[in-house]
């Protein structure tokens, strides 16, 4: 059958299983737009600035573990997008954005709206292609996504001259791909497995280390059987929240810079680190030089790069988390194995101990609005069941902390990259992708107005997201290390001129709530709440100087923590 | 220390600067780099030499294979293995003295003069780099007017082979 490239592109997505797209139209796509409204099999939704658009379907991909996709007009289209794919590549997001580009024949001459995409993305995205011929357009999608959702998954642009969407080529989709050049590890070596469980079970003081690989590969029933079975503590990096439940008894919390002391603690005491699909990010670590001093370490990881590129580690075993664990879990019930059950008592008293500190405590006779309080009762009333997607600065970490994640999928937010606007868009993709559930977005007055014209989209669409922004007027992150660190200079972290956020939430269609005392914070949430089918602002005016506690200062080791 | 790595890579538009902004925006050393399509023309070879510390480099190597365009690669320091360079350089030789001189010079490197004027020679020479160096040194009071490195190549001795 003989298509236009067009069209090409729509039967691909339907053929990849795509039902929903998030893009923004333009010339060098306009093609690609006409294909779009005369076909049923795949939804478009239109946002308001293109950085949504990523946002939105990061914000899809991470609650469902499927393929966001993205399409966006070549130049400025293009480069709205890049920190958002920029995002994604940091935290590991699979995603295929299509980006339009100028006509073949004008490539390279500075044509209207072009920009060299390829060029500009390359060092944040696990791949690009340039599709320079209709014929080769269907492959190559085929190739996209299989590049972006298999090993450890990544954003990949494919970028799509205009001419090539308007040329005909006889349309065929590959049913498989075979790359000679790329062939990720899936199984562990039993060798290193082995040795792995062999240095595990010499363990006096074992710690189980897991961060966001084990939700990528979807293994948080292997990471809890696994977890349980060994009867180590667990701690789960700032993406790993939710692998693991953080009701469990074994569960320490998260740990790193604004981790828990039981959690850093016991990692800076341990005898034997499992660490599982996470990648000893420096916001983990600390100073590396003082990490897990007495520590040996297994590391776990689909990525090779990823391993020893930080910290040394004694055994690594490449392979997807999950398959990796089920071996192990399988090796450990075989064997009959267990660890020294005296020795892990005595540790469990030394970590119940650190946890007796109440590391994460706070003021809860102010009178003003404490923001862990906020989210604190935003667990409760949602019963820990909700989406809860979060911008960047103490409002994420007060949701990190107090959230408790119970269920794999549920917490998102930028962790690699750390980026304001983060939090609206990607909620309306874990909206559309859950229509039925609570979508909860935790935000700051200074992150919300970074892509706050996504109230326009939400608008549009119907999604019914609850908006909880923690309104402490200040850039509150910037403020906390202005206060510790620069003798309180609070160089420009203060937003003079905030909007009413009411009016402004109003003027969009939605619902707007201003929350000033403690005693109508539950009452606001829960009427919130019932509004099932409105998007709800609620502005929370906030304590204005509340800090992040416990807090890991640069260049300290993890046993260093600032506490309340 | 310095590692010579071989690389077979797609023959793809942009596969170059994929390996060039790899080192760049990682912060490795490069101290050359060549590419060529091969017999096969669908691949690239390329040569990397770099310098650092072994994890250093085997984070290198990892992040190479980590390219999606990269099919395989060699360390080929870790084998008994051959490293050429070839260089055109361009020298001045106005009397009849300095003629004879760079030929003999030339000779004794084992080069070959492929261009004469009236006042310049112009002479290719293969070697490994240390030996161009030498030869550089040697020419002393000639004056250069133009040096051409093509940078490093290598092969592995023997049966050891970078093929597919
Ligand atoms: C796009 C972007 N610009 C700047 C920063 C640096 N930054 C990190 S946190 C922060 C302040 C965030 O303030 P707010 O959204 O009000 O949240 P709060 O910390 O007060 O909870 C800033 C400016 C960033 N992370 N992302």
């Amino acid at each position: 059958m003989e298509l236009t490239g067009a069209e090409i592109f729509t039967h691909c997505l339907k053929e990849e299983g795509v039902d929903l797209i998030f893009g923004y139209p333009g010339g060098a796509v306009l093609h690609i737009y006409d294909a779009l409204y005369q076909q049923q099999d795949v939804s478009h939704i239109l946002v308001r600035h293109e950085q949504g658009a990523v946002h939105a379907a990061e914000g899809y991909a991470k609650s469902t573990g499927k393929t966001g996709v993205v399409l966006v007009t070549s130049g400025p289209g293009a480069t709205n997008a890049v920190t958002g794919i920029a995002d994604a590549y940091m935290d590991s997001v699979p995603m295929v954005v299509f980006t339009g580009q100028v006509p073949t024949s004008l490539i390279g001459n500075d044509a209207f709206q072009e920009v060299d995409t390829i060029g500009i993305t390359r060092p944040c995205v696990k791949h690009n292609f340039l599709v320079k011929d209709v014929s080769e357009l269907a492959e190559t999608i085929k190739k996209a996504f299989y590049v972006a959702a298999s090993g450890r998954p990544g954003p990949v642009v494919v970028d799509i001259p205009k001419d090539v969407t308007a040329a005909r080529a006889e349309f065929k989709y590959p049913k498989k791909v075979k790359m000679r050049s790329y062939n990720p590890t899936v199984k562990g070596h039993p060798g290193q497995v082995k040795k792995a469980l062999e240095l595990i079970l010499s363990a006096e003081r074992p710690m189980i280390y897991s961060g966001g690989g084990v939700l990528t590969s979807g293994a948080s029933k292997q990471l809890t059987d696994f977890t349980r079975l060994l009867g180590a503590p667990i701690t789960n990096t700032l993406m790993g929240l939710g692998s693991f439940p953080a009701s469990d008894k074994q569960f320490v919390g998260m740990l790193g810079m604004h981790g828990t002391y039981e959690a850093n603690m016991g990692m800076h005491h341990c005898d034997v680190l499992i660490a599982i699909g996470a990648r000893f990010d420096d916001r983990v670590t600390g100073n590396v030089e003082k990490f897990c001093p007495s520590a040996r370490i297994v590391h776990i990881d689909i990525d090779p790069a990823s391993i020893s590129k930080n910290v040394q580690v004694d055994v690594p075993i490449v392979g997807d988390v999950g398959s990796v664990l089920k071996e192990m879990i399988k090796g450990l019930k075989e064997s009959g194995k267990k660890l020294n059950q005296t020795a892990l008592k005595a540790w469990w008293k030394q970590v119940d101990e650190w946890r007796s500190e109440d590391c994460l405590k706070f003021d809860r006779e102010s009178k003003l609005i404490k923001p862990q309080y906020v989210v604190e009762t935003l667990h409760k009333i949602t019963k820990g069941d909700a989406f809860v997607t979060s911008d960047v600065g103490q409002h994420q970490m007060f949701t990190a902390q107090f959230y408790g994640f119970n269920k794999p999928y549920r917490w998102i937010n930028s962790g690699g990259l750390g980026t304001m606007g983060f939090g609206l868009p990607s909620a309306m993709g874990a909206q559309l992708a859950n229509p039925d559930s609570t979508v909860a977005c935790v935000t700051g007055e200074s992150s919300i107005q970074m892509c706050i014209q996504e109230l326009g989209t939400c608008r549009q669409y119907g999604l019914p997201i609850k908006i909880l922004n923690l309104n402490n007027g200040y850039m509150g992150m910037v403020r906390q290390w202005q206060e510790f660190f620069y003798q309180g200079r609070y160089a420009m972290s203060y937003m003079e001129s905030l909007p009413d956020f009411v009016a402004l939430a109003e003027s969009y269609g939605h619902v707007g709530m201003r929350i000033e005392k403690p005693e109508d914070v539950e009452g606001a949430i829960k009427e919130a709440l019932k509004m099932k089918d409105r998007l709800v602002f609620m502005d929370f005016i906030t304590d204005p100087e509340e800090n992040v506690y416990p807090m890991i200062p640069a260049g300290a080791g993890q046993n260093e923590m600032i506490l309340v | 220390m310095r590692h010579i790595i071989s690389i077979l890579m797609e023959n793809e538009a942009g596969a170059l600067s994929r390996v060039s902004g790899l080192f760049s925006a990682r912060g490795y050393n490069i101290e050359s780099l060549t590419v060529a399509p091969t017999d096969d023309p669908t691949l690239s070879r390329l040569t990397v030499v770099t310098r650092g510390s072994n994890e250093i480099v085997e984070q290198i190597i990892k992040q190479l294979n980590k390219l999606i365009d990269v099919v395989k690669l060699m360390d080929l320091t870790e084998h008994a293995h051959i490293e050429r360079e070839m260089m055109m350089i361009k020298v001045q030789v106005g009397s009849m003295e300095s003629k004879e001189e760079v030929k003999r010079l030339s000779d004794i490197f084992r080069g070959n003069i492929i261009d004469v004027t009236p006042s310049t020679y112009t002479i290719e020479m293969t070697g490994n780099g240390k030996k161009l160096d030498a030869f550089i040194a040697a020419l002393e009071d000639h004056p250069i007017i133009e040096v051409v490195r093509s940078g490093a190549m290598g092969i592995a001795r023997g049966e050891k082979a970078l093929h597919l």
